[in-house]
């Protein structure tokens, strides 16, 4: 134990139940036991699995915390325990845990930052869908919402985030043979939350969570010691990109609602598509439906659908980005250019003279050859 | 003297022509009217069966229609009707985006869609409200997780006002479009 500093954080992340990360953390507990440190169990939740239970045989594990609540014994993380005994290493499950009332913190995660005040090291674990921010997300995929959620800092505040992957048709076939949860679990398993394609967006979601776990270190790391203000400040424009992407409503307008929509979904930014409507003009029947369905997508997506009536184009697509904070604008590469309309600066050169600093994106209309299936 | 006013007459003209015309091809397609016949390819999940597919721009090709391909979306209930549906989308809309580019290179105008609802079939029927086509294709599928039921298909026969194609399971419906199959960068 190091005095008055504060132990190192490692947090194993997982896209679901069954990974292996209570496995792999009970691994790292036994490799660092094996070299001498002093390693120990505060909490261990083993779900049943012989492996993990087998694994754990190796390593001291700490009382647990006996609380009744509603005529029911439960058993909870020992604080007091563990900072008595103050191992050097302390491994502490499922952080995402609600404790029963009575327990000092009403989250283990909290019993853990006390653990960490005391210069314990602490090694722990938590599925992706404990996190505050996806938990919607996660609700809208698997129909179920998580009650044990924990902030997004949470992670933030690890110094290690250990993603423990496993391909989706591996952990089905774990969960077939009976090696997540009980025989008699697997199917309703394999029919509600363990199907393919959630699995498949859940560990994109993952590693998508622990690729910007990555980038948001970078940049901090950037930022101690160096001109501190001015680079927290490029870092939270990194964090804070918008896009407008510039629409009309025809069909054509979709692919690029699309393309702006997953180039916003990369960068973690928000999405904003505007019509520039030319005045005093009803839209046609056709232009209606077409400008309900880009609403009706747009709402689906979670992004804005902006209307601006002025004949000056390039003007008003400065001003709605001015007034959003755009920082990138998507447009699609235009009909050809008739008659007068050929002296014309062009859009996007009038948008780039418009608004300096904002990047300016054509979206190319594809229209490939027909390639064999893949 | 005529002849050479008509031959300074017939350049104005097709230089005032190639003046005004666009410089490349035709201007795109646009959907205009209602008389234009629209086929609704629904899927849900995150593929679509290549046959249904293939009949629908064989069918959108002899009749000049425009495809409506159509996400279903489903909303749990614990969420309003009207959450964005991030997650299903990063499924859903990459197969809108495959199938517009097969559709488009085969001279095909597509038309997309995004309909929600607490349930596939619930989705389909705020679609149905809403737009009018002449055919819908569908597939029938035995997994309920990727489709419509065969309750579902019982209840689009009787609700539809249109043309109803449905394609019997066949072992081609192993062959799908993905989102694998969207071309270039997306």
């Amino acid at each position: 134990m190091t005095g008055g500093q504060r132990g190192r954080y490692t947090i194993y992340l997982g896209m679901a139940a069954g990974v292996g990360k209570t496995y792999r953390m009970l691994q790292e507990g036994l490799a660092r036991a094996e070299a001498g440190e002093d390693v120990a169990i505060g909490f261990l939740e083993t779900h049943g699995r012989a492996d993990t239970a087998a694994l754990a045989d190796g390593l001291e594990r700490l009382p647990r915390r006996r609380v009744t609540y509603r005529d029911t014994v439960l058993e909870e993380l020992d604080l007091p325990a563990i900072l008595g005994r103050a191992p050097e290493v302390c491994l502490i499950d499922e952080l995402a845990h609600t404790n029963a009332p009575g327990v000092g913190h009403h989250k283990r995660y909290e019993d853990i930052d006390e653990v960490l005040g005391a210069g314990i090291e602490v090694l722990s674990t938590v599925n992706v869908q404990h996190l505050e921010s996806l938990n919607d997300r996660i609700a809208e995929l698997s129909g179920v919402r998580v009650r044990e959620t924990v902030p997004d800092n949470v992670l933030g505040r690890a110094d290690q985030v250990v993603l423990i992957d496993l391909t989706p048709e591996a952990l089905l076939e774990r969960l077939r043979a009976g090696k997540v949860y009980p025989t008699e679990r697997v199917d309703a398993a394999l029919n509600g939350f363990f199907r393919i394609e959630n699995l498949m967006a859940l560990r994109e979601v993952a590693l998508r969570q622990v690729a910007e776990e990555v980038e948001s270190r970078r940049l901090t790391t950037e930022i101690v010691g160096t001109r501190e203000e001015t680079l927290a400040e490029e870092a939270s424009q990194a964090f804070g990109e918008r896009l407008l992407a510039l629409v009309e409503p025809y069909p054509g307008s979709q692919p690029l609602v699309r393309r702006a929509w997953r180039s916003a979904q990369r960068l973690g930014a928000s999405l904003d598509l505007l019509w520039v409507k030319p005045p005093g003009r009803s839209p046609t029947a056709e232009q209606e439906r077409a400008l309900g369905a880009l609403r009706q997508l747009a709402s689906v997506l979670g992004a804005h659908l902006l209307v601006e009536e002025s004949d000056d184009v390039p003007g008003a697509v400065a001003a709605v980005a001015r007034r959003r904070g755009s920082t990138y604008i998507l447009l699609g590469p235009g009909a050809p250019r008739r008659g007068l309309a050929r002296l014309r600066t062009p859009l996007p050169q009038r948008l780039m003279e418009l608004l300096p600093g904002v990047d300016v994106r054509i979206v190319a209309a594809r229209s490939p050859r027909v390639k064999e299936d893949r | 003297m005529t002849i050479g006013i008509a031959v300074v007459a017939a350049l104005a003209v097709g230089v005032a022509a190639g003046w005004w015309l666009p410089p490349h091809g035709r201007r795109p397609a646009v959907v205009t009217g209602p008389a234009v016949r629209r086929i609704l390819l629904p899927f849900a999940g995150a593929s679509i069966s290549r046959r249904a597919l293939e009949a629908a721009i064989r069918l959108a090709k002899a009749e000049n229609a425009v495809i409506m391909p159509a996400f279903l979306a489903r909303v749990p209930r614990r969420l309003p009707l009207d959450a964005p549906l991030s997650m299903q989308c990063e499924r859903g809309i990459p197969v809108l985006e495959a199938i517009t580019q097969r559709a488009t290179a085969q001279g095909v105008v597509v038309d997309s869609r995004v309909a929600r609802g607490r349930s596939y079939r619930d989705a389909l029927e705020h679609l149905l409200d809403e737009e009018q086509f002449d055919r819908i294709i569908v597939s029938a599928t035995a997994n309920p997780h990727t489709g419509l039921s065969k309750r579902d298909l019982e209840w689009l026969l009787e609700r539809v006002p249109a043309e109803v194609l449905i394609l019997r399971p066949a072992p081609a419906d192993e062959r799908r479009i993905s989102a694998a199959g969207v071309i270039g960068h997306f």
